[in-house]
């Protein structure tokens, strides 16, 4: 009687198995997502990197590549808009099986145009809605049943202080963080049963594209330190977590003013 | 990935056997029409890919899985399409359920003729598995007590077959674990009751022997006879427990028979001695090694000797019949992450030997410290299909924790079992198997079947599109032509 254990023992799963960790970044050209890509791969990872532009995904890889001397990391990339909705169901197949299974997903797409105070420009505001919230649940959807599926995974979701009031100088970018977050407070009840979690991070003001030329930071962080606290408190099984954590000081305090004060102050 | 006019867009999923050993990332389709069902095999063999089949993917090993193909989910075909209830004659769609069936016949006074330890199954995993209950030694698997089926080819032709018609597929698909096409839908017999209870008898007995002479005494009259097993139990006591015997009410002996053939008076209870039922996994799982199940296998023969010295009881049909459905999702207390799972090694015997190799098996696994957690032992009889598991005998069924670190030396364990068991002229299941190797089927199947299924199998099947895990396990590229 021939034995088929080799085979089966061989067989890399989605749980455990004998192979490196897995990740997807969506929103990998810049800023926290280009820094995760980076540290993912330096940890050993294989990471799927997701964005829209060609070039600066090469030189991604070839940022990895110089980097992580030691790693046996590894970094796939692929070229992808988050809006483009209809590719997103193939291309998460083909990335994963490319990959080999998944344990962690994290996005990190979005954008931030500037809005003048006296802007009411739905083009610009449909775009982020499209981009920051619609190109999140385009792949939350496979992600999540694929997670769930495998009752094992981490989801990680950038979201922004800027989710937490309303502020007169980002409306919608505001609005569609806040969306983010009670959306991924949902999944994070509805996978929860399965052994799937959901992070969602709030950072304050990171060092990126974004935030370039704004007047008014503090506690400023670069990209790298940003990142290397989201996948900390990933790991920690951390729910929500503002990055840096001092910041849940002071939105504790900003989130308590009542609203005709707030009206008044120009936060 | 197809378009379909449908809602159900094919999803990337994480699929695996009931035992959770194995699962591989695959593409599902699930067609909800058999025109989506043709559809998805025209796709697939324009794309040159394979299809395995799945149902509500109770089997507890790899029938329904495939690491290279897709895989294609029939649970949405779930219409109960007709039921005449002057024959008992149930027409259903083949994602159709065990739960559907009997929570839409019970009211009109009948009940499945063949029910598995859970209700979940579909009928066409049911078909495609030919599943057996505790009444195989009576009214033989769910095929015996099949009319008619359809089945769409490999061709993505639409075939009707029966015992009159086409009688060769009916006898070869029934059992033939979705080698030779999708059952789409299926014409069964079920069984006229007079009450929505059944009368229960305990029996507590001290092993092996005394439970087989038992369970042979109360086999002419029994309707159902089951017998649980105490594995951890050794010498004099080995193979102690507790055999269950059912027999149906006779029309008037329950007085109140439109209460108790309602649905509600079916249901399981939704705590257990407090607990929540949704969680009572997690209190299984802190029991779930050598020990702790040392444990609650003794305080089970306790509480059985206890039962055997009561009067018969009464119990509802769905709480006899489906024990494994009272805690739900229970397989988590074997684990849930890190292939961990179980497997269940059930084997068939003839009569005249099983008793003399189930006791050696017991002993073998004791001394190889592999315990099951679960034993139970059923009384079987011969039915007419060609890849049947069933003979004039017993099967025991054993089920072991599996983990990653002791996986490798359990499926040893289980090929020596095997070596044991097919020298004894014993024959296996296909719903359970997760261990046999290749070329194990020919050395307990007919031969002449086996070549008949090969040959059906190859004319039908020229692109071999429909494969699984377990077909390329157990036979190779032996279906190629």
């Amino acid at each position: 009687m021939s034995s088929h254990i080799s085979a089966t023992n061989l067989a890399a799963d989605a749980s455990g198995g004998v192979s490196a960790k897995r990740a997807i970044v969506v929103g990998a050209s810049s800023g926290m997502g280009a820094a995760l890509v980076v540290q993912l791969v330096g940890e050993g990872y294989r990471v799927g990197a997701i964005a829209r532009r060609a070039e600066v995904l090469e030189e991604l890889q070839l940022g990895c590549a110089e980097s992580a001397e030691e790693a046996v990391g590894e970094v796939l990339v692929r070229v992808h808009d988050v809006t483009d909705f209809g590719a997103v169901p193939e291309l998460f197949e083909e990335l994963v099986r490319a990959l080999g299974g998944l344990d962690l997903f994290v996005f990190a797409a979005g954008i931030m145009p500037k809005v003048a105070a006296d802007e009411f420009d739905s083009h610009k505001d449909l775009a982020m809605i499209e981009v920051n919230f619609g190109g999140l649940v385009a792949w939350m959807n496979p992600v999540a049943r694929l997670f769930q599926s495998q009752r094992s995974g981490t989801i990680v979701g950038i979201s922004s202080v800027a989710g937490d009031r309303g502020r007169s100088g980002a409306p919608v970018y505001g609005a569609t963080k806040a969306a983010m977050n009670t959306y991924l407070e949902s999944l994070r009840n509805r996978l929860g049963e399965s052994g799937v979690t959901v992070c969602t991070i709030k950072p304050g003001f990171v060092d990126t594209a974004m935030t370039r030329g704004m007047d008014g930071l503090f506690w400023l962080i670069s990209a790298e330190r940003a990142a290397e606290l989201i996948l900390k408190a990933a790991r920690s099984g951390a729910t929500e977590r503002y990055v840096p954590r001092q910041w849940f000081v002071l939105m504790t305090v900003i989130r308590a003013i009542p609203s005709f004060l707030f009206r008044k102050l120009n936060i | 990935m197809s378009e379909r006019a449908s809602a159900y867009p094919p999803s990337f999923e994480y699929v695996e056997g009931w035992g959770m050993v194995e699962g591989h990332h695959s593409r599902v389709l699930r067609p909800a029409s058999v025109e989506e069902v043709q559809d998805d095999l025209e796709g697939a063999r324009k794309a040159r890919v394979s299809l395995a089949l799945r149902g509500a993917g109770c089997s507890y090993g790899d029938p329904s899985i495939t690491r290279d193909g897709h895989v294609l989910d029939l649970t949405r075909l779930n219409r109960i399409l007709a039921f005449d209830d002057e024959s008992g004659v149930v027409e259903v769609e083949s994602g159709v359920t065990l739960e559907q069936i009997w929570k839409h016949i019970l009211p009109r006074g009948w009940w499945p003729k063949v029910c598995s330890g859970t209700m979940f199954p579909t009928t066409g995993g049911a078909l495609g598995m030919n599943i057996h209950g505790k009444n195989n030694f009576r009214v033989g698997t769910w095929g015996d007590n099949t009319l008619e089926l359809d089945i769409v080819l490999p061709s993505g032709e639409l075939e009707t077959c029966s015992r009159e018609q086409n009688s060769e597929l009916f006898h070869a698909a029934i059992g033939g674990f979705g080698m030779l096409g999708a059952i789409c839908r299926a014409k069964l017999q079920t069984t006229r009751i007079h009450s929505g209870e059944i009368d229960v008898v305990g029996i507590s007995t001290h092993n092996l022997g005394e439970m087989m002479e038992r369970m042979d005494a109360q086999c002419s009259s029994a309707d159902y006879l089951v017998g649980w097993i105490d594995c951890f139990a050794s010498g004099d006591c080995l193979g102690r427990g507790l055999v269950h015997a059912a027999h149906y009410l006779a029309p008037g002996v329950d007085p109140e028979p439109e209460q108790t053939l309602t649905v509600a008076h079916q249901e399981l209870p939704g705590s257990i001695m407090g607990f929540p039922k949704a969680q009572l996994w997690r209190a299984l799982y802190l029991f779930n090694h050598d020990p702790g199940m040392r444990m609650v296998n003794a305080a089970k023969y306790m509480a059985g000797r206890l039962e055997g010295m009561a009067e018969p009881y009464r119990q509802s049909h769905a709480g006899f019949n489906f024990l494994l459905d009272y805690v739900p999702n229970w397989k988590w207390a074997y684990g849930r992450h890190g292939r961990r799972g179980l497997i269940q090694y059930q084997s068939f015997l003839p009569a005249d030997v099983a008793e003399r190799v189930y006791a050696e098996l017991l002993t073998l696994c004791q001394r190889r410290s592999f315990n099951p957690y679960l034993g139970v032992l059923k009384r079987h009889k011969p039915d007419p299909f060609w890849l049947t598991h069933a003979l004039d005998g017993w099967s025991l069924a054993l089920d072991f924790k599996v983990t990653p670190k002791n996986r490798a030396a359990l499926f040893g364990h289980c090929e020596e079992m095997t070596t044991i068991v097919l020298a004894a002229g014993g024959k296996f299941y296909f719903a359970k198997d997760q261990v046999l190797g290749l070329g194990d089927p020919q050395r307990f199947l007919s031969t002449e079947r086996l070549e008949a299924f090969k040959a059906l199998k190859r004319s039908l099947d020229p692109g071999n599109l429909f494969q699984s895990e377990m077909s390329r396990r157990l036979f190779g590229n032996s279906f190629l032509s």
